[in-house]
């Protein structure tokens, strides 16, 4: 089973990971200071598989990559969202950290339920409900087969899917 | 069915006759631009996977500017990680300390990204480029090594928006002004995916110093680019740094091309508009509540140009920044601060209490350079207001035009630029008749 974590709408990018704790800056740790500013025991507590759940814009802001790095790192098996900003959604894919997009799924979540994610049945269960959620895209499972975007980049000299 | 600007720029880029908006495509990147925040992971990334090769050294450019000067010793091998790997790799567009800036004003000002191209970079204002008429995406690490490695990126087609402006934004009124209404408007998701294309008499009349202020702000709105049509003036802004109209295209959405919403804006109608914290979508009319302020900040990519700095000069002309404020005007580039001294901007700011720093992005992202304290509240120039981005998590920050930042530095308080229309008028009057 796995624990929700559920947050507002609009979280940005420096609330998941404040730009002063970028790796540079703090070193390889720095995925222990996700939500710092907001949720201070998150990273403490936070358990691999776990889901967060989100409202309207997850993501939004910078484009720094550390920021769903620091999610991937500590664990997290997917994030459902209302809805996600596009660069942090793209990245969130091409980390291989599987990304939402399911508002009525993510607004009936709350914090603390406990769950069951499958994500090759495409469902996430709760006690006895079960949600079925849209198959994340093909191209992207291609690549994910690989581990990642680059990975995959490294092996066909090109963009999944195509011919 | 017609296709808009965006839609024919990428077709054309990955080869087909016709795209449309959700279709996913293998797209060639013309330039890539690399600064020395986001480019040292990717190559890390790139070095993991011995994929330790570039798709065109004459494509990418390198210009470090988030922490330069070196502020600390982890950021001088950052500017050495970068510097180090552009010498190997043969790319002779590095940007040194003292002949750069930011590095999305240096390149819109470099003549090598030209109308109808494709631009990628690791940060979320490359968007900026747009008013070239050119398709530019802020991508993250991941994004940024594939397309450094084989100068492509996917893309999944965005729909576009069209904003329309009529009439002429009134005194004391810029373009920062008017896309601050625009997202309060439409929120900071309501171009989530889009790509805000802009047209409109007030768009015509606008120099291209404002038009990139307009596209600089797209991603505040969620978008994936902003973008605006060629016409004369981008021509001769590209022809004065040696760019002709014959090497490049000029590409413009078709009368029948299908947008996803039209907003209409009156220019007229739009006042100086601050975004209160922590949200840019966040506007109020400048002045219409008495916040004071700690610190005021003039800088970034959005807005720290020459003519950024002339509105400051023209209010603080004859003026002091209030007894309890300090002021930071930052110019985007070397060229922006040569400027700048030439015309004898940096004296009177000098003299009016500012103080003047080296082009870097410096404070718009907390890093050096006017980093926030606990509690501070700070009017500034920037395009982003979260909770922590200038420093303390409990510092405030109000998003403003160049002039209201000016006018409150004056003021001591947040306030509305128009109050300072006549030159080196001492506002005493009119603050205690408030």
């Amino acid at each position: 089973m796995a624990r929700v974590w559920k947050f507002p709408d609009a979280i940005n990018t420096d609330d998941i990971l404040p730009g002063k704790y970028a790796p540079f800056m703090v070193g390889d740790d720095f995925h222990r200071y996700a939500f710092h500013h907001l949720r201070p025991e998150f990273a403490e507590q936070v358990r691999p598989g776990d889901i967060l759940a989100g409202g309207r814009n997850w993501g939004l802001g910078s484009s720094r990559e550390y920021a769903p790095q620091a999610l991937k790192r500590l664990g997290v098996a997917a994030i459902v969202a209302v809805s996600f900003a596009r660069i942090h959604y793209r990245n969130l894919l091409n980390l291989g950290l599987p990304a939402l997009d399911e508002p009525e799924i993510a607004a009936s979540l709350r914090d603390g339920d406990q769950v069951t994610l499958d994500l090759e049945a495409g469902t996430l269960q709760r006690g006895e409900e079960i949600f079925h959620f849209h198959p994340v895209p093909e191209f992207l499972r291609e690549a994910l087969k690989e581990g990642s975007i680059l990975a995959y980049y490294r092996r066909y000299q090109k963009f999944p899917g195509e011919a | 069915m017609g296709m808009t600007m965006s839609e024919k720029i990428l077709a054309a880029h990955a080869g087909l006759a016709q795209v449309a908006p959700g279709q996913l495509i293998e797209c060639p990147t013309d330039w890539v631009l690399c600064h020395e925040v986001t480019t040292p992971a990717a190559l890390r990334m790139l070095e993991e996977r011995g994929m330790d090769s570039v798709f065109d050294p004459e494509r990418i450019v390198a210009i470090p500017d988030h922490t330069v000067p070196s502020m600390d010793i982890k950021a001088a091998k950052l500017y050495q990680k970068l510097k180090s790997w552009a010498k190997e790799k043969g790319i002779r567009h590095f940007y040194e300390v003292g002949r750069a800036g930011i590095a999305h004003v240096v390149l819109e000002n470099s003549g090598l990204v030209k109308p109808g191209e494709t631009l990628v970079s690791g940060d979320s204002h490359t968007c900026n480029a747009g008013a070239l008429g050119c398709f530019a995406t802020g991508v993250g690490s991941t994004d940024l090594a594939g397309a450094i490695y084989l100068g492509k990126v996917w893309f999944k087609v965005p729909e576009t928006m069209l904003i329309r402006v009529r009439g002429r934004l009134g005194p004391g009124v810029s373009a920062k002004d008017l896309v601050l209404e625009v997202i309060r408007r439409i929120g900071a998701d309501g171009a989530n995916y889009q790509v805000m294309e802009w047209v409109g008499e007030t768009i015509d009349a606008m120099d291209m110093e404002a038009r990139f202020t307009l596209t600089n702000m797209a991603i505040e709105a969620g978008a994936k680019t902003g973008i605006i049509a060629v016409d004369q003036t981008t021509r001769d802004f590209l022809q004065a740094r040696g760019v002709a109209p014959q090497q490049y295209t000029e590409y413009r959405s078709d009368p029948d091309a299908r947008f996803v919403r039209v907003v209409e804006v009156e220019a007229d109608r739009v006042e100086p508009t601050v975004a209160y914290p922590h949200i840019p979508s966040n506007g109020h009319l400048a002045g219409s509540d008495p916040i004071r302020v700690d610190q005021a900040y003039v800088g970034s990519c959005t807005n720290g140009r020459i003519g950024d700095l002339r509105e400051v000069a023209r209010i603080l002309r004859g003026r002091q920044v209030a007894e309890h404020v300090r002021m930071v005007i930052v110019p985007a580039t070397q060229a922006v601060y040569r400027q700048a001294a030439s015309e004898g901007l940096l004296e009177l700011f000098v003299d009016a209490g500012a103080t003047v720093s080296y082009p870097s992005c410096g404070a718009c992202l907390g890093m050096h350079s006017g980093v926030l304290g606990p509690g501070d509240v700070c009017i500034s120039s920037t395009n982003r207001n979260f909770v922590g981005r200038m420093g303390d998590p409990s510092a405030q920050i109000y998003l403003a035009s160049p002039a209201t930042v000016a006018a409150s530095a004056v003021a001591g308080y947040i306030t509305d630029p128009r109050r300072f229309q006549t030159p080196g008028q001492t506002p005493g009057e009119t603050d205690a008749s408030r």
